[in-house]
């Protein structure tokens, strides 16, 4: 086993792609030190999305299956079945989860898939240059939404992760932030629950977890920390929206 | 109007369906032709139109297909894996029977491929794009003029046959700046009615947009009016360009981006005396069988020059019918073919010179 | 017949892509044929950028170049990377103010133009690149210095207009180092 310092086993070797100050990559190693902490990577297949986390199946160095855009939550559904006693893991971006994959994602969720779905959610669209998201705050400016994000025109801010936890389906839904240690410590606890709600068999769980985009929100990244802190936060509200164990 | 301007592939694109006429767009990111939704995003809604972002391709698709039937001209655009969601409402458009324009800024596939300009979508965009007996209008532009005038045409083309016709390029047309002219500009109000568009029965029968036949006679009935949809195109709206055919030995059958590249390649050959010629096929479909089959009889051999690993090809063999011999040479997943490789295959070809 | 293929190279944030098409444009004002190719993809991100850009008499067939009459390399990794691409007897322009190399070829005239210093001297630290046009075209032509100027105002982006100046006495700056 490699332990380099303070690397996760369940990360391999290879450097992240992502831009200066993107917190995919604390999102990826909060997720690989909970697969590592549970001591389950040999017994987990996570599934990547398309979006600046397609090469995840890079970076997770437990077995890694290549989703096409938004549907992850179907192949993940196909490869439980066939391993129920596996773990099983997607990794999802805004794009991905909640626009071209949100009948998807509902669908599994509804079933009450026994997998683990770690959602990132950047209010845009990363990898193809700054678009639109469903996810995008009303007059946030965007390559698709030059004059900022109207209401009439495209609607409001998707809050998907609302909507899924009046599913009975859903055991377990939390949604974190990473901007700052405090939050950063939540989200791994949250991840970890939603891992072992996976193990002991109970369903559906997801972890919504607010992240940046400095390159394409044209910010430093501490500014994009400041966005996100002060912007994002009012609209989706960290918390725990559905918790089964907790009666809720 | 009339003068000219510096613009890339895909904004040109852009711009000249707004010069068509074409005031709703529907369409979902995807590299390399977001320039396209870029610009529509600002410039529609600047000429009274609609941008909107779809949640997925299989949305805008079927947004495509709800304005095509409510009779307006539109326009979405993708690239390879987009496409191949969008194959869902073009199936329908073009049972139903409606104009709309698609273009495919193709890239390397399968899957998920990559991003650097390809030709693997030929295919899926002359042949396999859905279930169903139908076809697409196909159309090939070379260079961005070319793009602009192909895209104002398949406007009309798509209203004169109620088709859906598709603008084929790859990521290197898209990405790419030349001068442009916009001597064309269209006043969708001044087109023609749409009889058949769902847009109120007021004093008139109701207008149904439908593609479901039960009955088999009826389906087939439709499916030969289609046909007979094809065969006019195949009739009138074959479109190639041609060079040095006079005297070819060799001739060159390329589309787009390769085109250039090989017409690049045939400068190269010339100046040591290979007489090689070019037929670049502009329509894809209707393709251009007769002037190839014709040219079979005067010419030694056919090269094609394609971005994939051979799809075109079946269709100039079919053409060249057994004739003459048809070579292969392609460069595939996002990886460009120089003149110089090209030029390679024709040293090989003709022979050796002096 | 006249047809020069230009490879500019660098990285993002130098302004290759501009050079390039500035240089386009004034072809085209000039009613040249020409062709602007920039490289797309993720490696733009942080990592080099490049165009070509063809100016011909005649129509351009390819829109690349396998062998390019002249190089622009604004920084090191894109000096390794095109160095090959440059024909015999080609160009080669390197930005000395980022590059100490030496170049390994002499089949090639080499131009030096310390840009980056220079457009420091114009109280610029962006214009390095309109340093080294002004040097490339007072160099081989291609185009009239005059109409690469009263291409400026059209081809930058309105909110960097109020750098017209700079940018021209930066073309002017490069030019005197040829
Ligand atoms: C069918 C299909 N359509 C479009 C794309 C292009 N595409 C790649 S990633 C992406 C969006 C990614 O955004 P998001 O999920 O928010 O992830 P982020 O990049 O922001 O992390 C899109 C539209 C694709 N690969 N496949
Ligand atoms: S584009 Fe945005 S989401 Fe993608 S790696 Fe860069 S900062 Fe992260």
């Amino acid at each position: 086993m490699k332990e380099v310092a303070g690397k996760p086993a369940a990360l391999t070797d290879k450097p992240f792609h992502y831009c200066p100050g993107c917190t995919h990559g604390i999102i990826h190693r909060l997720t690989a030190e909970v697969i590592d902490e549970l001591g389950i990577r040999e017994e987990t297949i996570g599934i990547a999305p398309v979006g600046c986390s397609v090469l995840a199946y890079e970076y997770f160095d437990c077995d890694m299956h290549e989703a096409s855009h938004g549907r992850a939550p179907a192949v993940a559904t196909g490869v439980k079945r066939v391993h129920p006693d596996k773990v099983v893991f997607t990794y999802q971006g805004d794009g991905d989860l909640a626009s071209i994959g949100t009948a998807e994602i509902v669908h599994a969720a509804n079933r009450g898939e026994n997998i683990t779905t770690i959602f990132v959610n950047n209010a845009i669209y990363g990898m193809t240059g700054g678009q639109m998201a469903p996810t995008t705050l009303i007059d946030q400016k965007t390559k698709t939404s030059p004059a900022g994000r109207s209401r009439e025109l495209t609607g409001s801010p998707l809050k998907i992760s609302e909507m899924l936890s009046v599913l009975d389906g859903v055991t377990y839904l939390e949604r974190v932030s990473v901007h700052d240690t405090k939050h950063i410590i939540k989200a791994k606890k949250a991840i970890k629950k939603a891992f072992e709600i996976q193990l002991a068999g109970k369903g559906f769980a997801m972890v919504e977890v607010l992240s940046t985009c400095p390159t394409n929100w044209g910010m430093t990244p501490i500014e994009a920390m400041k966005w996100l802190e002060e912007n994002m936060i009012p609209i989706y509200k960290p918390g725990v929206l559905k918790d089964i164990e907790d009666g809720e | 109007m009339g003068e000219k301007v510096l613009m890339k592939g895909n904004e040109a694109i852009a711009e000249a369906a707004v010069k068509a006429g074409c005031r709703y767009f529907f369409g979902y990111p995807i590299t390399p032709q977001n320039e396209i939704p870029a610009y529509l995003s600002w410039r529609l809604p600047e000429v009274g139109g609609v941008f909107l972002q779809a949640e997925s391709e299989v949305a805008a698709s079927n947004m495509v297909y709800g304005a095509a039937g409510a009779g307006a001209r539109v326009l979405t655009s993708s690239s390879s894996p987009g496409i191949s969601l969008k194959a869902e409402g073009i199936s329908y458009i073009a049972g139903a029977e409606l104009p709309a324009v698609i273009v495919n800024m193709m890239r390397g596939g399968p899957g998920l491929g990559g991003i650097q300009p390809a030709q693997s979508d030929y295919f899926q965009a002359t042949k396999g794009m859905a279930h169903g007996d139908f076809h697409l209008l196909v159309l090939a532009p070379s260079s961005v003029q070319e793009a602009v005038d192909l895209t104002i045409d398949a406007f009309a083309l798509a209203d004169k046959y109620r088709n859906p016709v598709m603008l084929l390029a790859d990521g290197m047309i898209g990405q790419m700046m030349e001068p442009v002219e916009f001597t064309r500009e269209i006043d969708p109000e001044t087109l023609p009615d749409k009889p058949w568009a769902t847009n109120g029965a007021k004093g008139r029968e109701k207008n149904i947009i439908n593609s479901l036949a039960l009955d088999p006679a009826e389906l087939e009935k439709h499916n030969l009016k289609l046909k007979a949809k094809y065969d006019q195109m195949k009739e009138e709206e074959v479109r190639f360009a041609s060079k040095g055919l006079d005297d070819a030995e060799t001739v060159i059958v390329a589309y787009g981006t390769a085109a250039r590249i090989a017409a690049s390649a045939i400068e190269l050959a010339r100046q040591v005396g290979y007489k090689v010629g070019l037929i670049r096929p502009i329509t894809l479909f209707p393709f251009p069988e007769e002037i190839i089959n014709q040219t079979a009889d005067k010419v030694a051999n056919f090269l094609t020059i394609e971005m994939s690993t051979g799809q075109m090809i079946e269709d100039v063999r079919l053409a060249v019918n057994g004739k003459k011999p048809v070579h292969f040479y392609g460069r595939t997943g996002g990886m460009i073919p120089s003149p110089e490789e090209i030029f390679e295959q024709i040293k090989i070809i003709g022979g050796a010179k002096e | 017949m006249v047809k020069e293929d230009i490879i500019f190279a660098g990285f993002g944030g130098q302004g290759v892509m501009l050079m390039g098409r500035l240089l386009a444009y004034a072809g085209m004002k000039e009613d040249r044929h020409v062709s602007w190719m920039p490289s797309y993809g993720p490696e733009m991100r942080g990592g080099t950028a490049n165009c070509t850009v063809i100016v011909s008499d005649k129509e351009i067939p390819s829109p690349l170049t396998s062998k390019a009459d002249i190089v622009v390399a604004m920084n090191l990794p894109s000096l390794l990377k095109f160095l090959d691409k440059v024909k015999p007897g080609g160009k080669l322009f390197i930005n000395t103010s980022l590059i100490e190399e030496d170049v390994a070829r002499d089949d090639i005239e080499v131009i030096e133009v310390n840009a980056n210093d220079i457009a420091l001297e114009v109280g610029e630290g962006r214009v390095a690149n309109m340093v080294m046009l002004g040097a490339l075209i007072n160099k081989v032509g291609i185009v009239k210095m005059d109409t690469i100027k009263s291409s400026l105002s059209d081809v930058l982006s309105k909110r960097n207009h109020d750098l017209l100046e700079v940018n021209k006495q930066a073309l002017d700056n490069g030019a005197k180092l040829v």
